[in-house]
């Protein structure tokens, strides 16, 4: 489904991935986990398409096509969805209006008809129970005054509406409590499914004891260094990422 | 410049301008003199810095039009924000437009054309009609004054809450290019009164290069409480020139609302005395601008006793070349003490060559006051715009929302629901 080749990419002339090289199949989860400065949100972000960091080198194939040659706004129709870490609040657009929008600009591009508000309040209604949310949440603007936990878990209730067929977690267990962190967890393995796929971008080990990863990969200073399965997760969380680091010095 | 005006005055002293009460003539000669010296204001006023009247200085306005333009109640339908049974008075052209208006019987509000009020209720209008806007000092309200004749008399008595808004209805209509029309309203809420007037400036067809140079004056009672929505939608190439001046009284809320979208040069004065302890202000307003408009709005809110309070949010979008401007000026005289107001200017630009000049001031001179102000200008957040693409909003659709998002929160404050939604739908449809 994705195939990451030698990817390279930084903002201006600061290069933060130095090569990645990452395959995901549909079904699989893999998790991508590191220090702070690794990478790793960056590659989210890439892959999401955020016109800040610019790719210079590889390429990302995404069901066969050009996935860096999309627009991001062509990447959401297209099924890749990235569950923001800092979810971006938007005064003056009701959650509402902004997930049925989301919702139906992709069923366009995909030639469905649009869907009436109260044919999608039902939709919302089913999905609102998925992530333990109020409905009184629709009406209040775009992660406006959410509390950390409350746009966490509208990110899961994003995903769960647009049905993504590539998820991309960004740190979505950072500033989560134990309560939140099992509900954002219990939401994204209700939507797992054959033909879909999830990447979980972490750099704690918890999440993974509630979303079990099918691979897990350590990035440091912008490489992958080390693949290996669920266990290497907690092979981290007892030692540590230092072990791992490749000796700067010796690159240059 | 200002000699065709007064060759203009001439004639109409001799025709409609002896119209009305003994009291009036003697007023419009003496506001004519006064415009005589006047002049029209220069950017070396700096009530006028930013704003160069020329356009409208230089061209030769003519009173009246030409031929009778047809308007229809399906043309004045489209502006009745769905209630046609609204209580409305429509002028077109800056005439009196009897068989366009309605006038229910509605207990506690009289309504009447200004022809009607002098016969009706002339003591109202000797105890209030050019009392509260002063044109000492300003040149638009002397010639305004000058050529006082159509116009509107809202007043709604003591204790009373009016069920519905009251709606003036201004339209330019037909072939009024180089016309000009002097339209004077006067609303006086009583005592404890209560009630929402809406002012429209709007044009039907190919209505163009014709100026408004509308007064309005309001006399807010004490525990009264006036909603005023004045709404400028005059055609992208007419001149626009609209005072409201409002004088309160004890513990009564002035509550103003100014859009302004229309003109080619344009501006706004919304002005407002706290004249008793206990009284409060709330002036908001939008512009939305593109093309080469050039639109200017102007508030003062004057804190003249204890106690009283103001908020002011005006938000303006520009987009193209245009040019806005905000002047916003809160003053504190020494007598208002415990003074609380707040004012905010916010100005969002959608392309380059679009400019805004934002000058909140604050004159205070007591000491026991709370007052803060502040402007922002800025441009649609990227952040937001990418949150919105990664979520498969096309990039044409996300600005639109953004800016639509920006204008809501000042829309937002419009109690009037279906005057709200008009407003929200004027605001997604501007930028497409």
């Amino acid at each position: 489904m994705l195939d990451i080749q030698n990817l390279h990419a930084g903002v201006g002339d600061n290069e933060i991935l130095k090569g990645i090289t990452l395959h995901v199949n549909a079904g699989e989860v893999h998790a991508v986990m590191g220090p702070n400065g690794s990478g790793k949100s960056t590659l989210a972000q890439v892959l999401a398409g955020n016109p800040a960091y610019q790719v210079t080198a590889g390429t990302v194939t995404y069901d066969g096509h050009d996935l860096l040659a999309m627009p991001p706004e062509e990447r959401a129709q297209a099924g890749v969805f990235m569950a923001f870490q800092y979810p971006v609040e938007i005064p003056g657009v009701s959650n509402a209006y902004f997930l049925r929008s989301a919702y139906n600009e992709i069923r366009k591009s995909k030639g469905l008809p649009e869907m009436d508000p109260m044919e999608f309040l039902d939709i919302m209604e089913e999905t609102l129970a998925l992530v333990d949310m109020d409905p009184a949440m629709l009406n209040r603007s775009v992660n406006t005054g959410f509390s950390g936990g409350e746009k966490k878990r509208n990110e899961i209730l994003q995903m769960a509406v647009l049905r993504p067929r590539l998820a991309i977690l960004d740190e979505t267990d950072s500033g989560l409590d134990i309560d939140a962190l099992r509900i954002v967890a219990d939401g994204v393995n209700k939507l797992r499914r054959p033909d879909n796929a999830t990447i979980v971008v972490t750099h704690y080990q918890r999440l993974l004891n509630h979303i079990v990863p099918d691979f897990v990969h350590v990035l440091a200073n912008g490489r992958i260094v080390k693949s290996g399965g669920k266990e290497l997760a907690l092979e981290l969380e007892e030692k540590g990422y230092d072990w791992l680091a490749e000796p700067q010095e010796a690159l240059a | 410049m200002t000699q065709a005006y007064v060759e203009a005055f001439g004639a109409f002293a001799a025709n409609g301008g002896s119209e009305g009460p003994a009291w009036l003539p003697p007023l419009r000669r003496a506001a004519m003199d006064r415009f005589g010296v006047l002049g029209f204001p220069t950017p070396k006023n700096e009530d006028w810095h930013f704003t160069s009247v020329a356009p409208i200085a230089e061209r030769e306005f003519r009173a009246g039009t030409s031929g009778t333009p047809a308007v229809s109640p399906a043309d004045v339908a489209r502006f009745t924000f769905g209630h046609p049974e609204w209580p409305r008075l429509v002028f077109v052209n800056g005439r009196f437009a009897p068989g366009l208006s309605q006038l229910p019987s509605l207990p506690g509000l009289e309504l009447l054309d200004l022809a009607r009020a002098w016969r009706d209720s002339p003591e109202l209008l000797e105890r209030h009609l050019t009392r509260v806007a002063n044109y000492e000092q300003a040149a638009f309200t002397a010639l305004n004054t000058a050529f006082l004749r159509d116009g509107a008399v809202v007043r709604i008595a003591a204790d009373v809450a009016l069920p519905s808004p009251v709606h003036l209805l201004f339209v330019a209509a037909g072939d009024v290019a180089d016309r000009v029309s002097h339209p004077r309203t006067l609303v006086v809420a009583e005592r404890h009164a209560r009630a929402t007037v809406i002012e429209s400036y709007v044009a039907l067809g190919g209505a163009s290069g014709y100026f408004t140079n509308a007064v309005t004056e309001a006399v807010v009672g004490p525990g009264a409480t006036l909603t005023h929505l004045r709404l400028q939608r005059e055609s992208a190439d007419a001149f626009h020139v609209g005072t409201v001046q409002a004088r309160q009284e004890r513990d009564s809320h002035f509550v103003s609302f100014s859009l302004a979208t229309g003109g080619r040069l344009a501006r706004t004065n919304i002005y407002t005395v706290l004249g008793g302890a206990g009284s409060g202000a709330t002036l908001n307003g939008l512009y939305m601008l593109g093309g080469t408009q050039h639109v200017d709005q102007q508030t003062r809110i004057e804190h003249a006793e204890p106690n009283t309070f103001s908020r002011e949010v005006y938000k303006g979008i520009l987009d193209g070349a245009s040019h806005g401007v905000f002047n916003g000026k809160v003053c504190v005289r020494p007598e208002a003490q415990k003074t609380d107001g707040k004012q905010e200017n916010n100005n969002l630009l959608l392309s380059d060559q679009a400019r805004v000049d934002t000058k909140p001031q604050l004159e205070i001179f007591a000491d026991d006051v709370k007052c803060t102000h502040g402007a922002t200008v800025g441009r649609l957040d990227d952040t937001a715009l990418f949150y919105m693409k990664s979520r498969g909003i096309g990039a044409a659709s996300a600005r639109r929302l953004l800016t639509y998002a920006f204008a809501a929160g000042v829309i937002e404050t419009i109690e009037e629901e279906s005057v709200r939604n008009e407003l929200e739908r004027l605001a997604l449809e501007r930028y497409v």
